[in-house]
């Protein structure tokens, strides 16, 4: 049996960490595959349904970045999304989906460091395995 | 114009949905003046059997609240759905799941454990647990299928409109009779309420300051609330801008806060996610641990925000895998 | 509704993309998507031939979605949406794919599951792509003048070009004279000119200059508006004197008994309690200090009033408030020094003869306290007063500056200050000793190395590689550094009359919350965040505000000068178009929805959502002006009736749904 490869859904701000991945991109900072970006103007802009969506539909982590507290593009927003962060993380756990999502900031200067994010998590949610939400109905 | 047939049902449920349209009082005459009870077993003396006689689509409209806890709610619902032409989900449970959806967050399993064996008050000495099969008197006696999950209505059967609310609301109800028999309904698949969150005709509303933030939150017993001030706005977590309205905000006007029982508007998924996501957007704090401070007064965020909704929100359930290891 | 048709590009970008994935095979299992009308693959679709086939197969086709998956959108979405606006269709029906930023370049590897994960954004662009919907941009008009902020010399330098380049220029500053720190200078490195004679004069251009409204002893209290019309609320301190009555004669300054530590020199010197900045100050014009003034604080006095010969002496002055209009706003408010005592270790402001670098400039400025004497410190009855010469000085670099515990950044300047500094001394007092203790030397700049070179190479300046760990104070004022030379790998300890930090700069008092009024971005550090570090060195977050100097990170003077003309050119080039587009990704509110729960209101960063009562109902209104489209309050709304286009949950859902399915046939 192959190894198990999760996908991840990364949500990226458009100013800091979608230009952030970019760089690691542009500076050929090998990463696992796993990830696939999507692109918003802030992160403040992604609401606790599209994670969960995200986690419904197949997707077995939810990456959430973001600029850096106190660099955000639109001043204040990247709070709103540490605030969600913390009672989503709570919530998740009631859920029994500890560990699916995670939040990190990544700067448009740290292509690095998400690299190195993308290996860590990837291998993370390889430890927990796949998602599968089942309805267990019967 | 012949008079038309209805018939009411209920699954799991607390009987509140039956003491709703009882509380129609005396406009109950109404109703039975222009139609005729085929099926309400709460009240009337009517038999499965009686149901399983008719020919299909011989009711005009089932009123059905309560979950699917059971296979025999499923049977039910699937029976009343063939001998219907109209299926109202009546009421939160019917409509989203509802408090016993809260159950989602355990399975069979994990409920039986718990019921059978480890609740303090259990003396269950030889760890018996109900069976679905069972021989007394040389007989087979069968019990329903107790399930894992708890689902609404429309996740077993097609639903055409819905009344929302714990309990539905008597003008609610009277509102949905009058256009059920006037024909004027909206377009199949609504939910027969406001399409506005309760805010819009809540008196507290206008109460509010330009913004809201919070530094606290806290439960209706930790405050004595000013009943002339939005709930939100004083640190209490009232679900009304998340909560489809047209409950002419009896909660509120009886001095509590809205938790959420007429569900989400139609444009979003996800009533507890949205709630999640609009309370946090309104803490105050930029500072991890002051954050962190404000999230952990919430005590249940599920039970709190999914109060009503569980089964219907984007995931329906707990993930019970995680728990196991 | 119109039927969605979806045309799908994929660029080879040479090998960029080709060389680690196969389009062709894509485009095979592109054409089984839905609404797929057609999908192509070419070299290199930025191209001229590459646009003109999107151009061309938009006719042909009748598509009105184009997918192209490139390089990131960062960098060729404008390429290919006017690509789409030459054949006729609205620029925000295109959705590019990222596959070589996020792909190919670094999945290189895998290409097998490249080829994969590829498939899988552009499936999941489809789905979103048929969720989008054309969108305007509006023209709004731009006021032709401009605010400048800050009267330093990189407000200055802003002021002059914008006024010459015709436009009205309002120059506001906390202080009573322009100047700012460049006047508290004696000489500038590594040319050595004198600092005031070359700012001055710029100072008096600023005063005769027709287009340049002086507005100091001033602060900005308010920004309201939009990019292109600011409304800013000014107040001008109360003053106490008529400016309009007031000739600058001095008198009052003369004749006033109150003795106050003046900031000009750094608290080595006094001031009066009436008084100008400086000497030189522009505009000439005095300022009674309300906390010194004995009229003001004890009711007796008035001794300025009785000399005035204008009688423009105006004790019941208040603060006033001004509105300005303005189309763009220039930040130079400059830095200040890190608080030294917060480095216990080094005794500054508990050891007398512990100075800054700039308390060692007002010693060394003809028009300082010492009128240009380098000396130790006496304080007698809690005076300070000029002491002996000192026989030994040395000289800290980076205090406080590339130090976890304090300030992380290098602070740009202190190297070169430090070489001016020992030059200073050695050339006021060519018998003494100057010891330098350095960290690194970063003599980057023009000029830098070579005066480097000419500083280290005097007789009598030693330097010591390490900054002091501890300095002590001897009963008679003198003190003892406790430091290691790693050039020697020795610990020395020695003795000075004098030390000299040579501090860390960090943006000045009030920035953090004058940066919020601005609504823009800062770095780590707290200085304003330019939009690219490289590219848009002097724009910001905010269209209209441009940031010029120290403000944007630190530099010397003439970077600041440079800087602060480029920021007068972004200014004026933004002024000279005449107009501003809106931006297309904005909130909006279904009003058949909205509750007025106000919670948009609360969370919107830019205060563009109000909450206004319409036939009755309480309703959410975005202005569109004010709105940047961050999405905050997209996400917040409980009902869902907030979108933000371009980004509507809709779209979103749609795309994130399809990549968490992933691929599937």
């Amino acid at each position: 049996m192959s190894e198990f490869q999760p996908k991840i859904v990364v949500f990226a701000c458009n100013w800091c960490s979608y230009a952030g991945i970019d760089l690691a991109g542009s500076s050929r900072l090998e990463y696992p595959p796993n990830l696939s970006v999507v692109r918003v103007m802030c992160s403040s802009r992604v609401s606790i349904e599209m994670i969960l969506k995200a986690l419904e539909r197949g997707a077995d982590g939810v990456l959430v970045t973001g600029c850096h507290p106190g660099d955000c593009h639109y001043i204040t927003g990247n709070y709103n999304t540490l605030r969600r962060y913390h009672l989503l993380r709570k919530m998740l756990e009631d859920l029994g989906l500890n560990g699916r999502v995670r939040l990190e900031w990544i700067s448009a200067s740290e292509g690095e460091r998400f690299a190195q994010v993308a290996k860590e998590f990837v291998e993370e949610i390889k430890k927990l395995g796949p998602l599968i939400i089942r309805e267990e109905v019967v | 114009m012949a008079k038309a047939k209805i018939a009411l049902y209920w699954c799991a449920s607390c009987g509140g949905c039956e003491e709703a349209i009882v509380d129609l009082a005396e406009k109950i005459l109404d109703v039975v003046d222009k139609a005729d009870i085929v099926f309400w077993p709460v009240a009337l003396d009517f038999k499965k059997s009686d149901v399983e006689n008719y020919p299909d689509k011989y009711i005009d409209v089932c009123f059905i609240n309560g979950a699917i806890r059971f296979s025999e709610h499923e049977e039910m619902a699937k029976l009343l759905r063939r001998k219907s032409k109209m299926v109202i989900a009546f009421g939160s449970c019917s409509h989203l799941g509802g408090i016993p959806g809260l159950a989602n967050l355990w399975n069979k399993e994990t409920i039986f454990r718990y019921v059978y064996h480890e609740a303090p008050t259990v003396v269950n000495k030889e760890g018996i647990e109900p069976q679905e099969k069972v021989k007394e008197d040389g007989m087979e006696l069968e019990l329903p299928s107790f399930w894992n999950t708890v689902r609404a209505l429309d996740q077993v059967i097609e639903v055409d409109y819905y009344i929302p609310g714990c309990a539905p609301t008597p003008k609610i109800i009277e509102d949905a009779i009058n256009a059920i028999f006037t024909g004027q309904l909206p377009e199949k698949g609504s939910v027969l309420a406001s399409q506005q969150a309760l805010c819009a005709e809540c008196p507290l509303n206008e109460t509010k300051p330009e913004k809201i933030t919070l530094t606290e939150i806290k439960r209706v017993h930790q405050i004595i609330l000013d009943h002339e001030k939005c709930y939100l706005t004083q640190g209490v977590l009232c679900l009304g801008p998340v909560t489809r309205g047209g409950c002419d905000s009896l909660c509120i006007k009886g001095g509590m806060p809205c938790t959420g029982c007429f569900g989400p508007l139609d444009q979003t998924i996800d009533q507890g996610a949205r709630a999640a996501s609009f309370i946090t957007s309104i803490i105050e704090y930029e500072d991890e641990e002051l954050i962190e401070k404000v999230v952990n007064d919430i005590v249940d965020p599920i039970g709190w925000f999914y109060r009503y909704s569980l089964p219907k929100s984007i995931l329906k359930r707990r993930n019970m895998e995680v728990k196991k290891k | 509704m119109e039927e969605v048709r979806i045309g799908i590009y994929i660029c080879h970008c040479g090998k960029n993309i080709a060389g680690v994935i196969n389009p062709k095979r894509i485009v095979e299992h592109l054409s089984r998507l839905p609404n797929v009308v057609v999908a192509k693959e070419y070299l290199y679709m930025c191209s001229s031939p590459g646009q003109s086939l999107i151009e061309e197969d938009i006719k042909e086709y009748n598509l009105n979605r184009i997918i192209v998956a490139a390089c990131s959108p960062r960098m060729h979405e404008p390429t290919f949406q006017s690509a789409l606006i030459r054949a006729g269709l609205n620029p925000y029906l295109l959705e590019m794919v990222n596959i070589r930023e996020h792909a190919t370049w670094v999945h290189e590897r895998d290409p097998a599951e490249t080829e994969q994960k590829v498939i899988g954004l552009i499936r999941a662009a489809v789905h979103r792509a048929i969720n989008l919907y054309p969108l305007e941009v509006e023209r709004l008009p731009v006021v032709k003048s401009v605010l400048v902020v800050g009267g330093g010399i990189a407000g200055i330098r802003a002021s002059l070009d914008l006024a010459k380049a015709g436009y009205k220029v309002y120059l506001v500053e906390k202080n009573q004279s322009i100047g700012g720190k460049m006047a508290q200078l004696d000489k500038t490195f590594p040319t050595l000119d004198c600092s005031q004679c070359i700012l001055t004069p710029m100072m008096v251009d600023v005063s005769n200059n027709p287009n340049i409204i002086l507005q100091t002893y001033s602060v900005v209290e308010e920004i309201n508006g939009r990019p292109g019309e600011f409304e800013v609320k000014v107040r001008q301190k109360a003053r106490y004197v008529d400016w309009d009555a007031c000739t600058g004669c001095g008198t009052c300054v003369e004749k006033c008994p109150a003795r106050v530590p003046s900031e000009f020199d750094e608290g080595l010197g006094t001031r009066k309690a009436i008084y100008f900045d400086f000497p030189q100050a522009i505009p000439r014009r005095p300022v009674i200090d309300p906390d010194h003034c004995l009229y003001l604080i004890k009711g007796v006095c008035r001794v300025c009033e009785k000399f005035c010969p204008t009688g423009a002496i105006k004790f019941e002055d208040e603060d006033q408030f001004l509105t300005l209009k303005v189309g763009a706003i220039v930040v130079a408010t400059g830095y200040q020094l890190y608080d030294m005592r917060k480095m216990y270790e080094y005794g500054y402001g508990k050891y007398r003869n512990v100075i800054t670098g700039m308390q060692l400039e007002r010693l060394s400025s003809a028009n300082g306290p010492t009128s240009g004497r380098i000396t130790t410190i006496e304080i007698e009855r809690g005076k300070i007063k000029p002491g002996k010469e000192p026989e030994t000085v040395a000289i800290i670099l980076c205090a406080g500056s590339r130090d976890e515990n304090h300030i992380k950044y290098c602070c740009r300047i202190g190297c070169m200050a430090g070489l001016k500094h020992a030059y200073y001394i050695a050339h006021a007092l060519p018998n003494s000793k100057i010891i330098i203790c350095y960290t690194d030397i970063r003599a980057f700049g023009k000029g830098f190395e070579e005066f480097y070179q000419r500083i280290r190479s005097l007789p009598n300046v030693f330097m010591v590689r390490g900054r002091p760990m501890e300095i002590f104070e001897n009963k008679d004022g003198s003190l003892i550094l406790d430091v290691f030379d790693s050039n020697t790998n020795r610990r020395l300890t020695i003795n000075a009359d004098l030390v000299v930090l040579e501090t860390a700069l960090v943006p000045p008092q009030g920035f953090e919350e004058f940066r919020k009024i601005l609504k823009i971005s800062c770095d780590p550090g707290g200085f304003g965040l330019e939009l690219h570090p490289k590219l848009k060195p002097v724009e910001t977050t905010v269209d209209g505000i441009y940031l010029a100097g120290f403000i944007q990170g630190p530099k010397d003077i003439p970077d600041t000068v440079a800087h602060a003309g480029a920021a007068a050119a972004a200014a004026s080039a933004f002024l000279a178009k005449g107009y501003i587009e809106s931006i297309p990704y904005l909130a909006h509110v279904d009003e058949d929805i909205c509750s007025g729960c106000g919670v948009c209101v609360s969370v919107c960063p830019y205060d563009a959502i109000t909450i206004e009562v319409t036939d009755g109902r309480r309703l959410a209104k975005v202005n569109s002006v004010k709105c940047k489209g961050c999405g905050a309050c997209a996400a917040a709304c409980p009902s869902g009736a907030m979108q933000q286009h371009y980004f509507t949950d809709k779209q979103i859902l749609s795309e994130v749904s399809a990549l968490a399915e992933g691929v599937v046939a």
